[in-house]
C-alpha cells in the first residue's frame, strides 16, 4: 500500500462529502425563502440515506463480482472488502466512491424544487441510488462494465453522475409537472450570497471529485486539479460572456452557473486531456450551458434550478468532447478525434452517453409513475403555497 | 398633535434623521417598506430569466409632533430627503388623538 496515495484517496472523500453541502446552499440560495430549508433537507437526507444503502448494497452492485451490467452480493454490508487492498485499502475506494453516490441523486432536487413530498423523495433517491446509480456505475466505472470495457473514457462521471442526474431530472419533471404559478409569477432567487457561496464549496470538493479519480497522488491527479481549474474557469468566462452580449449583464448568478458548467463539463474528461483543451471544453460548456437554458421553456419543463442545462446539457459536452481532446500522451492509451485517434472514441462516447441517458430515462420514469400513483410525489396545493419550510418540517428558515 | 409619516428614499434615511435632530425632534420610528409610484420597478435577470420588479424598497418614518412644528418637521424632511429626481417618496400629516409615554403615564404634549 502507498501512504501518499492513501491520504489522497481519503481527503478527496472528505472533498467529495463537503460538495453535497455545497450543492445544498448552490440550490439553496435560488428557491423562494418558503423553501430553502425543504432543499437544504433534501441534499443533507441524501447524505445520510445513500451512505447507509451505499453500504448495505450499492457498493456491492457496482463493484462486486465480474458481470458487465450488475455486481453481486459479495461486498453487502462491506464484506471482503480487503480482497480489493492494492495501492490504496478497498475501505478508502469504498468511502470515495460512497460520496459519488450520495452526490448523484441529490443533483436531481434543483429540478424538483419547491413542490416534492419529503417522504416522496426519501423513497425515490434511495430506491434511485439501487436501481439506477448504482449499476450505471459499474457500467462506466468498474473494469468489468460493458461502457468501461466498450472502451468509452469516464474519468469522473460525466455520463456516471451528470448526465445520469439530468436525464432521471427530466423523467421526475415530467412526472411531478410544473410550480404552481410557473410561468406566470416571478420566482426569482431568494438569496444569491448563499448560491454564491455553495459554488465556491462545489468548485473546491470538485478538486477532489476530478483529481481524486485518479485514485493515485501521482502526475494524473496533478493534471485533474490543472484541468479541473482551467475548465471551471473558462466556463465561468465563457458564461458570461455570452450572457453579457445577449442580455447587456454579466451577472454572479451567471458566474456560479458557467463554473459549474465547466466543472461538468471537465469530469469525464479531467484525468484524459491537456495543454489547451481543458480551457475548450471549459468555454464551450459555459456559452453552451447558458444557450440550452432556452430549451425547458420550449417544451414548458418546469426545470426548475436548470439540472438540464447544467448537468446534462454539460455532461453531455463534456463526454462527447473527450471524443475529441483525449491524449494518450497525459493518461491512458486512447486518442480522440483531434489527437490522431480517429472517430472511434467519439463513437463510444456518444454511445455510453445514449445508453446512460436511455437507461436512467426509463427506469426513472418508472420509479417516479409508481410513486405517484401509490403513495404521492408532489404535495398539496395548501402545502405547496404555504412553502416546503413549514409544510414538510414545521419550521422556518427566517423568524420574522 | 400631528402624526407626521414620511416615505423617502433609503439611502436619505440619515440624512432626514440628522436635518430632523437639529431641529430638536425627540425621535423618530423607521419602517422598511416596499410599494410603488410613479418612479416604477425594474428589472432583474436570473439565467436569462427577466423579471420585473414592480416594488421599490423605501423607507416609511413616522413622528409625532406638537402642532406648532409641523411647517418646520415638513419643511425639514422635504429639504432633506430631495434628491430631484423621481421617487423621492411622499409626507402626510394626521391629526393624533392621544399619545401616551409607556414609562411614566404621561399624556399629550408631555409624551412627545
Amino acid at each position: 500500500m502507498n501512504s501518499g496515495d492513501t491520504a489522497w484517496v481519503l481527503i478527496s472523500a472528505a472533498l467529495v462529502l463537503f460538495m453535497t453541502p455545497g450543492l445544498a446552499f448552490f440550490y439553496g440560495g435560488m428557491v423562494r425563502s418558503k423553501n430553502v430549508l425543504g432543499m437544504l433537507m433534501q441534499n443533507f437526507f441524501a447524505i445520510g440515506i445513500v451512505s447507509i444503502l451505499w453500504a448495505m448494497i450499492g457498493f456491492s452492485i457496482a463493484f462486486g463480482g465480474t458481470g458487465p451490467l450488475i455486481g453481486n452480493t459479495e461486498f453487502a454490508w462491506l464484506a471482503n472488502v480487503a480482497t480489493l487492498d492494492g495501492n490504496i485499502p478497498g475501505l478508502a475506494f469504498v468511502a470515495f466512491q460512497m460520496m459519488f453516490a450520495v452526490i448523484t441523486p441529490a443533483l436531481i432536487t434543483g429540478a424538483t424544487a419547491d413542490r416534492l413530498k419529503f417522504g416522496a423523495y426519501a423513497l425515490l433517491i434511495a430506491i434511485w441510488s439501487i436501481l439506477v446509480y448504482a449499476p450505471v456505475a459499474r457500467w462506466v466505472f468498474n473494469p468489468n462494465g460493458w461502457i468501461y470495457e466498450m472502451g468509452a473514457l469516464d474519468f469522473a462521471g460525466g455520463a456516471a453522475i451528470h448526465i445520469n442526474a439530468g436525464v432521471a431530472a427530466l423523467a421526475v419533471v415530467l412526472v411531478i409537472g410544473n410550480r404552481r404559478g410557473h410561468g406566470s409569477e416571478p420566482m426569482p432567487p431568494h438569496n444569491l450570497p448563499f448560491t454564491m457561496l455553495g459554488t465556491g464549496i462545489l468548485w473546491f470538493g470538485w478538486m477532489g471529485f476530478n483529481a481524486g479519480s485518479a485514485l493515485a497522488a501521482d502526475g494524473v491527479a496533478a493534471q485533474a486539479v490543472v484541468n479541473t481549474q482551467l475548465a471551471a474557469a473558462a466556463g465561468m468566462l465563457g458564461w458570461l460572456l455570452v450572457e453579457r452580449i445577449k442580455r447587456g449583464h454579466a451577472t454572479t448568478l451567471g458566474a456560479a452557473s458557467g463554473a459549474v458548467a465547466g466543472l461538468v463539463a471537465v469530469t469525464p474528461c479531467a484525468g484524459f486531456v491537456g495543454g489547451a483543451s481543458p480551457m475548450i471544453i471549459g468555454a464551450v460548456a459555459g456559452a453552451g450551458c447558458f444557450a440550452a437554458l432556452g430549451i425547458k421553456e420550449r417544451m414548458d419543463w418546469d426545470d426548475s434550478l436548470d439540472v438540464i442545462a447544467v448537468h446534462l446539457v454539460g455532461g453531455i459536452i463534456g463526454t462527447l468532447l473527450l471524443g475529441l481532446f483525449a491524449d494518450s500522451a497525459v493518461n491512458g492509451d486512447t486518442d480522440g478525434l483531434f489527437f490522431g485517434g480517429g472517430a472511434e472514441l467519439l463513437k463510444d462516447q456518444f454511445v455510453a452517453a445514449a445508453a446512460v441517458g436511455a437507461f436512467s430515462f426509463t427506469v426513472t420514469l418508472g420509479i417516479a409513475v409508481v410513486i405517484s400513483k401509490t403513495m404521492g410525489l408532489r404535495v398539496s396545493e395548501d402545502e405547496e403555497l404555504r412553502g416546503l419550510d413549514q409544510s414538510q418540517h414545521a419550521e422556518a428558515a427566517y423568524s420574522a | 398633535m400631528k402624526l407626521v409619516t414620511a416615505v423617502v428614499k433609503p439611502f436619505k434615511l440619515d440624512d432626514v434623521k440628522d436635518a430632523l435632530k437639529a431641529i430638536g425632534v425627540a425621535g423618530i420610528t423607521v419602517t422598511e417598506v416596499r410599494g410603488f409610484g410613479r418612479q416604477g420597478g425594474h428589472t432583474e435577470t436570473y439565467r436569462g430569466a427577466e423579471y420585473k420588479i414592480d416594488f421599490v424598497p423605501k423607507v416609511s418614518l413616522s413622528v409625532v409632533i406638537a402642532d406648532d412644528a409641523v411647517d418646520s418637521v415638513v419643511d425639514t424632511i422635504v429639504s432633506s430627503a430631495a434628491t430631484g429626481k423621481i421617487g423621492d417618496g411622499k409626507i402626510w400629516v394626521t391629526d393624533v388623538e392621544r399619545l401616551v409615554r409607556i414609562r411614566t403615564g404621561e399624556e399629550g404634549a408631555d409624551a412627545i
